[in-house]
């Protein structure tokens, strides 16, 4: 009995103090939620999102596909937009219509609107991934910079990873009929360019950077606004951070 | 030993084997190089072909600032509206599209509620339907509007 004491009361001090080590630091312990990177002189990739200055114009989505041959059928997207709007009655309503591409409009009329809003998607690139722990054949990783990609010329098109991935963000390429995500535009990144998406966003709302780089832009974006990410539950240790986010986001 | 062990491991020795021999043929060079996948592919990714020029691209020929001067548009991309550059950036002779439709405009400057306080916004059917939105509003100085 009194063994089992002094070990509730030990535990309990554990978690007060990682409790109390989150609050006092809360930045280190949302980017770093998983585990820090073993080379922290390597760069290692994330994405930010500003949710605030987003005005749904689907230029990413439609950038993205031209970037990358995504097929143009409404069913493919590497990274697409949502609209939201909470209406007064707390109802939430989500509507993507062709992933964003031919932009959107607003059915809701403005008295009825509590909140509304514009959600860009895509993959969130996690460090504990659970498309890459269910690949049977090691087709899809973690490149060493952070970055998820497909090896199509291993993919078996056996969709496991589809199902795991928790946001969606995966599809069969209907073509190749292997697996086909975001690579953070990984040709371009390693060539010192930025992503499609970021390129052609017109009000900034995206941004990429360097997660081991104190002084660099995401890191900033991080310490300067008050960044979530989706489904922290899964603790996915995803690396697409939003600002602005609402909890209705899922 | 008994007798059935005496046929069953020289078995067992030559089904490992020819497994191992198979394995040995049959997994890349690179694979477990840096965890459980294929090393190569990482270099795969990387030799994708490259659509958007991006703007520093734009920038060795086309002087933005100056035909731009400090206007709502100064700070986008080129190819936001012009779309991908890069065929054009290896040869000039590849024209980029120039959007005229009213569609194009209204992707951001559509009325919706959602966006309303972020940029100006017009009701596309009431806003001098029928006219396309470049008869008045040169898109690279969007407040100089025509007479």
């Amino acid at each position: 009995m009194k063994h089992s004491r002094r070990k509730f009361l030990k535990k309990a001090a554990a978690g007060g103090s990682l409790l109390a080590v989150g609050i006092a630091n809360p930045f280190n312990a949302i980017i770093f939620a998983s585990e820090k990177p073993e080379d922290p002189s390597k760069p290692w990739w994330g994405y930010g999102i500003d949710i605030e200055k987003c005005i749904g114009c689907g230029r990413c989505a439609n950038a993205c596909k031209l970037e990358n041959n995504v097929s143009k059928e409404p069913f493919y997207f590497r990274t697409w937009v949502e609209q939201y709007t909470i209406k007064n009655d707390g109802e939430v309503k989500v509507e993507s219509p062709n992933g964003g591409i031919d932009g959107f409009t607003q059915t809701v009329p403005e008295e009825d609107i509590f909140k509304s809003f514009f959600v860009p998607k895509m993959c969130n690139h996690c460090y504990k991934s659970p498309c890459v722990q269910v690949c049977p054949v090691g087709a899809t990783y973690e490149s060493p910079d952070g970055v998820v990609l497909v090896d199509k010329d291993y993919c078996l098109g056996c969709r496991y990873c589809v199902q795991a991935c928790p946001y969606g963000c995966r599809y069969i390429d209907p073509i190749e009929k292997v697996v086909d995500k975001c690579t953070f535009c990984y040709h371009r990144i390693i060539k010192g360019k930025t992503t499609a998406c970021i390129e052609v966003c017109p009000t900034n709302a995206r941004l990429m950077g360097d997660l081991n780089d104190k002084s660099g832009e995401l890191y900033t974006f991080l310490k300067n606004h008050n960044c979530l990410v989706l489904k922290p539950h899964l603790n996915t240790g995803c690396k697409l951070y939003y600002n602005e986010l609402n909890a209705e986001v899922s | 030993m008994p007798p059935q062990l005496k046929t069953l491991i020289p078995l067992f020795i030559l089904f490992i084997l020819a497994f191992l021999i198979a394995r040995h043929f049959l997994v890349p060079d690179s694979f477990g190089k840096e965890g459980h996948y294929r090393f190569e592919s990482v270099e795969d990714n990387k030799e994708m072909p490259m659509f958007y020029a991006g703007n520093e691209a734009c920038a060795e020929c086309h002087d933005k600032a100056a035909e731009m001067e400090y206007d709502m548009h100064a700070d986008l991309t080129c190819e936001t509206c012009h779309g991908p550059g890069m065929a054009h950036y290896e040869n000039p002779d590849n024209k980029l599209i120039m959007p005229r439709d009213r569609s194009f405009c209204g992707l951001c400057h559509a009325s919706n509620n959602t966006r309303k306080y972020k940029l100006a916004q017009v009701d596309l059917e009431e806003h001098n339907p029928g006219m396309k939105c470049v008869e008045c509003h040169n898109p690279h100085l969007p407040w100089e509007i025509a007479e």
